[in-house]
């Protein structure tokens, strides 16, 4: 036996030789408190627009940030349990709640764009150019026609399921009302699959929209507002959080140069603007 | 069928310009699971070895354990290896959630059962009184135990295959406790499925073709191995 236990002994050192080599290479040796996790939403993410603030941030400050993005829900329970360091969210509500309870502090405007209700073409239930976000739930719900909720607590979802309360109608459990559980951009192009309605933030649809056959049939309400904070976790609550990186995200979030490149942020590419820059502004003045 | 085109040709484009970002992508995937099958390979084969040359009470039971073990499913994998590292969590000291060390814990721990299972299965495969033959010839243990290594070699050659195919195809886990960190922890499976959240198609399918690309020469130069001649 003793010497298949050599061989055993010496495949184990293999493999630990192989664990070693990998820890000490350059991949994972960015500096400890070098690091910051930002928890976000899947919008900021897949409208490109972290890709391009990122890289300005990481050279001006020497941070490295890691970028978890997942719903707004998601992000904010990372927030609470101390496994995110910063968050840049869009569901005011769920923000404001989470400030009150202790698990972040200094919640900063940042930016804002817009929800839209989109729909295939032939538009079933005929809502295009309803004013109202609520009438045109309503005309959706009797006209029995899909609507694909995002169905994961996310920003937009919690949007959505507050337009429904609004309607007073019980959409639940209904064979029209479909949930994904699915991020933004994987939910339209599940809509436009299966000729649906769906309700999506207007940076992600303007990225992706090129590959759908699904149009804008209700905009401009001003219950469609989508607004994004920046919220960093308190420190007091859990002192392994990076406060210092989580300021100075948060402070680059908000400052002049960045609010620019928000501003111009998919002009080229989509023809219009994503998102709107709104640092420093009272929230009441969005409509809030 | 645009797209299936739109794709191969993003695909053979991204190839050729050398996109630096593919090409790191691609390296990050080959070294993440390259290495987390070595892992594998080591602890899997060695451990399977006891299993299959050893008696013990028990023994049953534990080759069953490990054949379910094959059937891990890496969201699984991925969620107890994220609530582990938590950095609140019983190993949160380490902080590596998040890093591609992280991808490769999660990943040995899903190659780790199939690569024993298949082992434990090719050792046993051989005939028992073949161990009597080689000892009664005048072998060392040692010698024993290089002869049946190398007589099973093609099955255990199966296991190292299966062990890579298994991690390299893997997305859960990865996204999970990587979390597909543009430059960082994204891997071939994780940026597919962003891309393909984007709604980014053509790049999602150049992705899926690079990665079935190196999967299949890994598995060119595996099988290579395997299947060279067999020294007299």
């Amino acid at each position: 036996m003793k010497h298949l236990n050599k061989i055993v002994f010496s495949l184990t050192a293999l493999a630990f030789v192989a664990i070693a080599a990998f820890v000490a290479s350059p991949a994972s040796a960015a500096p400890k408190m070098k690091t910051i996790i930002l928890a976000t939403t899947t919008s900021t993410q897949d409208s490109g627009l972290l890709d391009e603030l990122l890289p300005v941030f990481e050279k001006s400050t020497g941070y490295f940030v890691k970028t978890i993005s997942v719903g707004s829900g998601q992000a904010m329970k990372m927030g609470e349990k101390g496994e995110a360091d910063v968050l840049l969210v869009h569901s005011p509500d769920a923000e404001k709640k989470f400030v009150e309870q202790g698990f972040g502090v200094n919640r900063r405007l940042v930016m804002h764009n817009d929800f839209i209700i989109l729909g295939p073409a032939s538009d079933p239930a005929k809502i295009k150019g309803e004013k109202s976000a609520k009438e045109a739930l309503k005309k959706i719900a009797a006209a029995n026609a899909l609507f694909l909720s995002r169905g994961d607590n996310s920003g937009t979802h919690a949007l959505e399921k507050k337009l429904w309360k609004a309607t007073g109608l019980k959409y639940e459990g209904n064979k029209w009302y479909q949930q994904t559980g699915l991020g933004m951009g994987q939910t339209l192009s599940v809509a436009a699959e299966k000729k649906g309605y769906t309700i999506a933030d207007r940076g992600t649809y303007l990225s992706v929209k090129k590959n759908l056959g699904l149009d804008i049939l209700v905009e401009g309400d001003a219950s469609l507002l989508n607004i994004y904070h920046v919220i960093e976790v308190n420190p007091s609550k859990w002192p392994k959080v990076n406060a210092a990186g989580a300021k100075a995200f948060a402070d680059f979030m908000v400052a002049k140069k960045t609010q620019a490149i928000i501003k111009t942020f998919g002009v080229k590419k989509f023809g219009a603007a994503l998102f709107f820059p709104d640092a420093g502004k009272d929230p009441k003045t969005l409509g809030l | 069928m645009d797209l299936i085109l739109e794709g191969l040709i993003t695909a053979f484009k991204l190839l050729m310009a050398l996109d630096p970002e593919v090409l790191s992508i691609t390296w990050l995937s080959l070294k993440v699971s390259g290495i987390a099958t070595l892992i594998s390979v080591g602890i899997g084969i060695s451990c399977g070895m006891i299993v299959a040359l050893t008696r013990f009470p028990g023994k049953k039971f534990v080759v069953s354990v490990v054949n379910t073990g094959m059937g891990l499913p890496p969201v699984v994998v991925g969620l107890f290896v994220t609530v582990f590292l938590w950095r609140n969590g019983p190993f949160g000291f380490l902080d590596i959630l998040y890093t591609p060390t992280a991808i490769i814990i999660a990943q040995a721990v899903i190659a780790t059962p199939i690569v024993m299972g298949i082992s434990i299965a090719a050792l046993q495969n051989l005939p028992a009184k073949m161990r009597l033959q080689i000892l009664s010839l005048g072998a060392t243990r040692m010698q024993m135990v290089m002869i049946l290594v190398k007589e099973a070699r093609l099955p255990l050659m199966a296991a190292v295959m299966a062990g890579f195919g298994g991690v390299i195809s893997e997305v859960g886990a990865s996204i999970m406790v990587g979390g597909n960190i543009k430059g960082y922890s994204r891997v071939l499976t994780t940026a597919t499925v962003m891309e393909t959240g984007k709604g980014e198609f053509a790049t999602a399918f150049a992705l899926s073709i690079i990665l079935l690309l190196l999967v299949f020469i890994v598995n060119y130069l595996f099988t290579l191995i395997q299947q060279r001649e067999r020294p007299r």
